[in-house]
């Protein structure tokens, strides 16, 4: 039996993900990182992407959204604004809400909005990406 | 004693209201569960940003961010969450009583809902700015109304912010708050497990690496804070507003009904009364 760490994943909306995992990659500003059990105190800032849990010796896929994540050696939480998994990831709706966001962006808006805007498309993006790799 | 005209008018007047205030009733129900549920859906995140803040600051060392700044208090602002609309108890009542603590002269109000807007020029205290949210309370409201109480802070215009709002706790009870808002740090004025938080903390390696760099993941997280705490109040207030409207509004139902009852009861008494004393008359005219 390998070591294994908490990983708890946290929307606005919920739990979304509270889980014994073996390794979790995760997409940072810096580039993907995997993280083991064990790993060295950590704080980074999550962006838009996938990430990866091993659970049991399977991998099971997540897209997510920006965040914050804090890695202790036992436990690695991420504060973000989504996460769904490849799995139940719709891809019409995916797709839908990245055109809308998109005819949404022509229209006169100010600053705020544009970066909520933004944020909505890169995680739409995120979704369809997941998806697109990993046909299920 | 009232005649048996007034009496009818005043039953269906009566009655007219009750349909009324059961409408809002069921309409205050059907928005409570969605805004309740909203409500207590945040809450395992908060905990967490709350926890990530705490260790954040332990680890901060010798960077100072300009959020973190704790200063001498010569003048600070409010900001007072209140509902748009009336006709929920003592929701707003509850939560202006707690404004009396600050001194009118050197606190700025922030007025968010029509109530405080309305409460803050009634009382002449300085008004800043005056934000609204809707029934689903959007992020992008929230993080206005931080943005906003961020700037006047580190313009050094005020030098701590307050968020006076109510905390939902189940559709009977609903706890007016005055928290601690800017600059960034403990929470002490509401009990949520924040004390196993601070202990959790404490258990943390005081090492800890920061990527890409320490100024990073701090700005990246602080510059949001605010606004994601600040989502989370208008939350709360969104479910305190819509059960406390839901709970006094079965009260009206209901005292409307007794009054209904109690009424007709004394209408229909009258009317006895008078056919018996029609009845008299008539026997007393044929007796004589």
């Amino acid at each position: 039996m390998a070591s294994t760490m908490r990983l708890e994943i946290v929307t606005p909306e919920g739990t979304a993900f509270s889980a014994d995992v073996e390794l979790v990659t995760i997409p940072t500003i810096d580039g993907q990182i995997g993280v083991l059990p064990h790993h060295v105190d950590l704080m980074t800032c999550m962006i838009p992407g996938e990430m990866l849990m091993r659970r049991g010796g399977h991998d099971q896929f997540i897209a997510v959204g920006a965040g914050l994540v804090e890695v202790t050696g036992t436990q690695v939480s991420i504060a973000t604004d989504m996460a769904v998994a490849a799995a139940n990831i719709d891809e019409a709706k995916a797709e839908e809400a990245r055109q809308r966001a998109t005819m949404r962006l022509r229209e006169k808006l100010s600053s705020e909005e544009i970066a909520s805007i933004n944020a909505s498309i890169a995680r739409s993006l995120a979704q369809l990406r997941v998806k697109k790799r990993h046909r299920v | 004693m009232q005649s048996a005209s007034t009496l009818r008018h005043r039953i269906r007047s009566i009655s007219n209201t009750a349909l009324i205030t059961k409408a809002m009733q069921m309409v205050a129900a059907s928005k409570m569960r969605r805004a309740q549920e909203a409500a207590l859906a945040g809450r395992p995140f908060v905990r967490l940003i709350y926890r990530i803040q705490r260790a954040t600051s332990k680890r901060l060392g010798d960077y100072a961010h300009p959020l973190l700044e704790v200063r001498q208090v010569r003048k600070r602002a409010v900001i007072l969450v209140s509902t748009d609309k009336g006709l929920c108890g003592a929701l707003n009542a509850n939560l202006f009583r707690l404004v009396s603590q600050f001194d009118p002269e050197t606190t700025l109000f922030i007025a968010v809902g029509r109530k405080a807007a309305q409460f803050i020029a009634r009382t002449q205290h300085q008004l800043a700015a005056e934000f609204t949210y809707s029934e689903t309370p959007r992020f992008t409201e929230a993080s206005a109304i931080g943005a906003f109480a961020t700037d006047l802070f580190l313009r050094r215009e005020v030098d701590a912010v307050h968020v006076i709002a109510m905390r939902f706790v189940d559709t009977l009870t609903q706890q007016p708050l005055c928290l601690e808002y800017l600059p960034i740090g403990q929470i002490k004025a509401v009990e949520m497990g924040w004390a196993q938080i601070e202990t959790e903390v404490s258990a943390l390696n005081a090492y800890c690496l920061f990527e890409p760099s320490r100024e990073v993941v701090l700005d990246f997280f602080l510059s949001r804070y605010p606004k994601l705490y600040m989502y989370q109040v208008l939350l709360n207030a969104k479910a305190s507003e819509h059960s406390a409207r839901m709970v006094s509004m079965k009260n009206a139902t209901e005292s409307a009904e007794t009054l209904i009852g109690d009424l007709t009861l004394e209408y229909n008494k009258l009317r006895q009364g008078n056919i018996t004393k029609e009845l008299l008359e008539i026997a007393g005219g044929q007796a004589s």
